[in-house]
């Protein structure tokens, strides 16, 4: 059974669609693997596949193994002899920026078994529940610290055979929970909240609210506005009684580096977190675009927010 | 009719053994390949062969579905049927949905009715400020919920017990809803209906489109954001619209730069590193309906269930915003006048 050797199932739920579900889970995904944790992320999004396109791994292929599939790998672990984590937190942050060592990364998604990327996938239920079971039984993940999981919108098919057959196979401490993206404006937050029930229904913990999308900051004045209004998920999560893991501003740097994979730099003299942020002149392309998705992305002013919040989520989940 | 999770399903069991598994080359089955579980070939044709559900389909009852004609003959005072659709969530879906019948309605001669098919998220109540309302039962039928004299919606959001309860429907529960919705609401005389619809191509699409197939669908208004990761899904959502039949009006780019408030420098936030919504309309052969700029108040006023139309006719949005309703209209051979009304 492919989740037998996975420590936690993380699932990253939104009732609405395009909040950034996924790019939290990549992000999610990246800072983990930067604290040393091997990672797993799985793509259940079936009819709009988007973690290839945000690792960077259009063009992969899942490899067939006898009985089951071989997940893309972004990157293999590196540095102190690879497995870190016999369970315990991380030191790699004493480490310097670029030789830190990291955990494993790898991706599972419709998108790779697909002959065409522009290919619809039109598919009625039943045979998405057959997908969604075979993604969770049929993938070689091996050893994982964290298994991700990257859903649709909606609390419908994909969902309901999601959280079946994880009760069904996965132990409760493997099942750590939920963490529910939701973007600022009330519309938003209606849609989650339907969200936030199906999970008391189901009985999914719900780990943790993250408010994405919440504020722009002119690149230009950096006049910080709020295109999709401000505070609607702290009140939510204290409506609901859960945790609120924290506001993620929009960074277009951030969207730049999934889009064109170039490295963020920022304006000279940004502070974030009391550090300064990648503003030096290797200015060409070449050099932008060079290095691994993860190198490059400790270099994004969201990386230090996601770094508090994931060793929030680790020190909730235990061990 | 609570909904739970405990609802029996579909014996689907099976149907992990079925070909995608032994397929040697790793290529998901192209479901186009299924006759339809409801054609006069299910179960026999040769994509049957070794499918689990052969036994199933091929003692089901053959034939179109019978409440076709009841959903033709009540949909038949309609004039027009549009639907927008988009692969990718949260890019503007609904918001499009109601500020294009906020603008079929701004004439008063038109009557608008939006048809909101997104079971599991419902927004349009919220957005047309009518998030309270119930549907009231008639002898004839269910009586949509009137936003104003001459624009009606129906959503799951007014069936719901309490606004926030989570409906978990699989797909079969939410078909026989969208039925329901087509069969059972006194639509009455509209010359528009606007379907709103969830992102993805799956069962509410392929429902409403075998549905309102009889009675025949207008065209879909395609709604994208610039980045790629939209596209993507886009790009899928017309090759299912092909598939199925129907037709492309066109592609609207949405959330197309934003222009700072306090020194008017445009960014696009969400930017076209590949060419954006005008290169894939013009790849794909759609017309491009036009780009409508993020502007945070249109947020707002869907927050408020207020019509942006009427508050901020003088933004610049708007302005966009119009010129897409108009470009909508030529497509479907409507005279900007008709639409609009005499401004």
């Amino acid at each position: 059974m492919s989740l037998q050797d996975v420590k936690h199932v993380l699932l990253v739920l939104s009732g609405k669609g395009g909040v950034g579900k996924s790019s939290v889970t990549t992000q999610l995904a990246l800072t983990l693997s930067l604290q040393g944790f091997s990672v797993g992320v799985l793509d259940v999004d079936l009819t709009g596949p988007s973690i290839p396109r945000f690792f960077g791994i259009e063009t992969a292929k899942v490899r067939q193994a006898p009985g089951g599939w071989i997940p893309v790998p972004v990157h293999e672990a590196q540095g102190a002899g690879g497995d870190l984590h016999g369970g315990e937190g991380s030191n790699g942050h004493s480490a310097n920026e670029h030789s830190r060592p990291y955990g494993s990364l790898h991706c599972m998604s419709l998108g790779f078994l697909l002959a065409n990327r522009g290919d619809a996938v039109v598919w009625r239920g039943p045979k998405k529940t057959a997908m969604v079971r075979q993604f969770l039984t049929d993938v070689y993940w091996g050893s994982l610290d964290y298994l991700l999981i990257d859903t649709p919108p909606g609390t419908s098919d994909e969902h309901i055979s999601l959280v079946e057959t994880l009760l069904k196979q996965a132990t409760p401490s493997q099942l750590a929970g939920a963490v529910v993206v939701t973007t600022p404006q009330a519309i938003s937050i209606s849609d989650v909240k339907k969200e936030i029930n199906f999970c008391r229904k189901t009985g999914v913990k719900v780990l943790g609210v993250v408010e994405n999308m919440a504020g722009f900051v002119c690149p230009n004045c950096s006049e910080c506005t709020n295109v999709f209004s401000k505070g609607g998920g702290q009140v939510m999560a204290a409506e609901f009684g859960v945790p609120f893991l924290g506001s993620v501003p929009i960074d277009p740097m951030f969207i730049r580096l999934i889009e064109e994979g170039k490295r963020p730099v920022y304006p000279q003299g940004t502070v974030i977190d009391g550090k300064a942020m990648d503003t030096n002149g290797h200015t060409d392309d070449a050099a932008l675009t060079d290095g691994r998705l993860i190198d490059k992305y400790t270099s994004c002013s969201l990386h230090p927010l996601f770094d508090g919040m994931v060793r929030q989520l680790v020190q909730d989940m235990g061990t | 009719m609570a909904p739970s999770l405990e609802e029996p399903i579909e014996p689907v069991d099976d149907a992990l053994t079925s070909n995608l598994k032994q397929k040697p080359a790793l290529v998901a089955p192209e479901p186009e390949h299924c006759p339809g579980p409801e054609s006069n070939d299910a179960g026999k044709s040769d994509a049957c062969a070794g499918c689990p559900n052969q036994a199933i389909c091929a003692s089901a009852p053959k034939g179109p579905d019978p409440d076709i004609p009841v959903m033709t003959q009540r949909l038949a005072g309609i004039k027009r049927k549009l639907l927008v659709l988009s692969g990718k969530g949260g890019v503007g879906k609904s918001t499009f949905t109601t500020m294009l019948a906020h603008a079929f309605a701004s004439n008063p001669a038109n009557t608008v009715g939006i048809m909101d098919t997104d079971i599991c998220g419902p927004s349009i109540p919220k957005m047309m400020g009518v998030e309270n309302e119930t549907i009231h039962v008639t002898s004839t039928g269910w009586e949509p919920v009137w936003v104003s004299e001459n624009l009606a919606t129906m959503s799951v959001q007014f069936m719901l017990p309490n606004r926030d309860d989570a409906v978990i429907w699989r797909g079969p529960k939410k078909n026989g809803l969208i039925k329901q919705f087509l069969k059972d609401v006194e639509w009455g005389e509209l010359d528009y209906l606007v379907v709103d619809t969830p992102p993805g191509t799956s069962d509410e699409h392929l429902s409403v489109n075998s549905y309102l197939k009889e009675s025949g669908v207008d065209g879909a208004v395609l709604v994208t954001t610039p980045q790629e990761v939209a596209l993507l899904d886009v790009r899928k959502e017309i090759d299912f619209c092909r598939k199925a039949g129907i037709r492309i009006l066109g592609l609207v780019e949405n959330m197309s730069g934003f222009v700072c408030p306090k020194c008017t420098h445009t960014s696009e936030i969400f930017r076209a590193t590949t060419g954006g919504g005008m290169r894939l309309a013009r790849e794909s052969g759609i017309p491009f309906l036009g780009a409508v700029p993020l502007d945070s108040r249109i947020g707002m006023a869907c927050d408020y269930g207020e019509s942006f139309f009427d508050n901020f006719p003088d933004s610049p949005t708007c302005k966009a915003l119009r010129d897409v309703v108009i470009n909508v209209g030529e497509q479907l051979g409507v005279d900007a006048v008709d639409i609009l009304g005499d401004e």
